[in-house]
């Protein structure tokens, strides 16, 4: 009897700790401080790190300027004509094959595209298993350290996590329903971005979100389109917690689909079926109507289509800038010391990824909100969407690329591989006609 | 530390792969011990495939390997984009897979990478009575050789060399055109008159070429 007392006892200080601490200020958008302490320690144990030194084999002084190019190898990045060069002339040369092989042997050793499709490795290491991926040796002292923050992640703070996370899905889930009832009027659409908000800033602190807004001013205003890179689906959460957006998507199966059919009763997001998705023209139509309105929330689309690791910017598809509007560019980008957000989901699935996250450090990222920018005379989209993505990349600190982030899972496309054979033949034909006496 | 304990590099194997590709004090780590091989690593005369560089391989060797089982097979190697847009991905891929097999491990994986090693001069005097370094200027030779040479009969045929050209170039150049370059490039090398390069004729031909720099690719620390 005792036993099952002090259980009911715990559990009922502990639910009313929750709801004192976290899910009341959270209603309010008000901060108690606690998160912002929590940070504090965090920042000094990890950043400072006197275990990195012990842990690391020595590295010379990094070559590259910022996170993510910390090569293995000097990539020469000579183009085709420089590389080969002959003696004489520009006709074929055995040696020609040198220049293909050594550009083949450097994209094996670390090419561009692959890395971005698994989590950035750290400078550093943070105490997380996970990333402990080129440090083979570990202390004894390092190994205790380690042990104590195992406990405190997998005891402390994930129960906490779960317990907000429960909270803040049925909450969404049970007040999207309840507001839905409304007629459509400015009440209702009030008390669904309450709710929106609310829920939003509970599970956000159920991850231990610390997220910085810049630029403030710049939010994307109703009647717009907010494009972003895209990282992981916790990005949604990210940009929902300081405005409300429209989403577009497909429409899910299980406890996806059951909030997102909640979702769409309170205030009119965009949900296409699988079949529907695939006709291009269907959706950019019915995104066109959508903001035909300017009283609609904006809309929110990742034009990578997929979700890359945070060190760069793929590929945008043209498909969201053909809708037309203004495009509000905004940049997300996480700080991968205090946990990894991205889901490399070929490797994890939603469940397991969102595990990982809840039993990381912290989720800590920056949002920088970017002026306006429209489709310019004589602009197609393709251009319009190389420019806003330039804009991102400059703004976040990523690497800009040409790839498609589809090739996470496709093969390359074959007309890639011809322009090169093409350029190639320019070179060992174009210096002359054909040769019709031999040397 | 759970699974990743069974991937990780076991030293022994860290050992012989040091030994093979190259590196004549990699019996020093396990000699002097961790703190004292790090002092050693500063010395310019260990400029080999240093510790930090096989782990750093090894990390890129396993994110290949989807299946994980310790192997890669070409479809892995296909799965690099800048690979597969190479015009001659295939031949690359192609000599990493010893004579009939389909996977690699990681040490076959590194005696093909070996070969593009910088050549130190340090090296040259190095070890007279063991084998050839993997990265010798013959070796960097024998394997572009190896590229052409598609039947590896240690000939390169008139017929491989249209293959190899055809791969090179694509639809761009036509038959015609492609075979009297051919032509030509047998002509020129062919020294005994089998109307085929032999390994001796390939190394005349290319003897002034800058191979050291053309096959060589540059470690980071």
């Amino acid at each position: 009897m005792d036993g099952t007392e002090l259980a009911g006892q715990i559990l009922y200080t502990w639910l009313t700790l929750v709801f004192g601490l976290i899910l009341l200020p959270s209603a309010f958008g008000v901060s108690l401080g606690i998160s912002e302490i929590y940070m504090k320690i965090l920042v000094k144990t990890l950043e400072v790190s006197p275990w990195s030194d012990a842990a690391l084999p020595p590295r010379s002084a990094l070559a590259g300027a910022g996170r993510g190019t910390r090569g293995i190898i000097q990539r020469d990045e000579s183009p085709m004509e420089k590389g080969l060069s002959g003696l004489r002339g520009r006709d074929f040369e055995l040696s020609d094959v040198f220049y293909f092989s050594k550009k083949g042997l450097e994209a094996i050793v670390e090419d561009e595209v692959t890395q971005r499709f698994s989590s950035e490795e750290l400078v550093s290491w943070n105490l997380l298993t996970r990333t402990n991926v080129n440090f083979q040796y570990v202390s004894p002292r390092l190994t205790a350290v380690w042990v104590l923050g195992v406990i405190v992640r997998y005891c402390v703070l994930l129960p906490l996590r779960l317990t907000l996370a429960f909270i803040g899905i049925s909450l969404f889930v049970i007040g999207t329903t309840l507001v839905g009832q409304l007629p459509r009027n400015r009440l209702k659409n009030l008390l669904s971005e309450l709710v929106h908000l609310t829920c939003c800033r509970i599970c956000v602190r159920a991850l231990s979100g610390t997220i910085h807004y810049h630029n403030r001013q710049y939010r994307p205003q109703k009647g717009g389109i907010c494009v972003a890179n895209h990282t992981s689906p916790i990005d949604v959460l990210i940009l929902t917690t300081d405005g409300c957006y429209t989403m577009v998507g497909q429409v899910h199966g299980g406890l996806m689909g059951i909030i997102q059919r909640a979702m769409v009763k309170a205030c009119p997001h965009v949900w296409f079926e699988r079949s529907e998705m695939k006709d291009r023209h269907l959706v950019i139509k019915r995104l066109k109507e959508h903001i035909a309105h300017k009283k609609e929330l904006p809309i929110l689309i990742f034009p990578e289509g997929t979700c890359i690791n945070n060190t760069s910017v793929m590929m945008f598809k043209k498909g969201s800038f053909e809708i037309g509007g203004t495009i509000h560019p905004v940049a997300i980008k996480y700080n991968p010391q205090f946990g990894d957000a991205f889901w490399n989901s070929s490797k994890y699935n939603i469940v397991s990824y969102l595990l990982r996250v809840m039993t990381s450090w912290a989720i800590v990222c920056d949002v920088w909100y970017m002026p306006p920018m429209t489709r310019e005379e004589g602009e197609d989209a393709v251009q319009f969407a190389n420019r806003v993505k330039s804009a991102i990349a400059v703004q976040g600190g990523l690497t800009e690329l040409p790839w498609d982030g589809g090739l996470k899972r496709a093969k390359v496309k074959d007309a890639f591989k011809e322009e090169q054979q093409k350029n190639y033949s320019k070179m060992i034909v174009g210096n002359g006609s054909l040769k019709s006496e031999l040397d | 530390m759970g699974s990743r304990a069974s991937t990780l590099l076991r030293d022994e194997e860290l050992e012989e792969i040091k030994k093979e590709t190259g590196s004549a004090s990699g019996f020093l780590l396990h000699e002097l011990g961790e703190d004292n091989y790090q002092n050693s690593l500063s010395h310019p005369s260990t400029r080999e495939v240093s510790h930090s560089q096989i782990t750093r391989l090894y990390s890129r060797f396993t994110s290949l390997d989807k299946g994980e089982n310790g192997t890669l097979s070409r479809e892995d190697f296909q799965r690099i984009p800048e690979l597969a847009i190479n015009p001659l991905g295939d031949r690359i891929i192609n000599a990493f897979f010893p004579e009939g097999e389909d996977q690699v491990n990681f040490r076959g994986f590194m005696r093909t990478l070996a070969h593009f090693r910088p050549i130190e001069d340090n090296e040259k005097s190095k070890d007279v009575n063991g084998p050839e370094p993997l990265n010798s200027r013959s070796n960097k030779l024998h394997f572009a050789f190896r590229l052409y040479d598609l039947d590896k009969d240690d000939k390169i045929s008139r017929d491989e060399l249209l293959q190899v050209l055809r791969m090179m170039v694509g639809v761009n150049i036509s038959d015609e055109q492609l075979g009297s370059i051919a032509d030509r490039t047998i002509q020129e090398a062919d020294q005994d008159g089998d109307s085929a390069i032999s390994f001796t004729e390939f190394v005349k031909v290319l003897e002034k070429v800058d191979v050291e720099q053309k096959m060589s690719i540059r470690f980071l620390h």
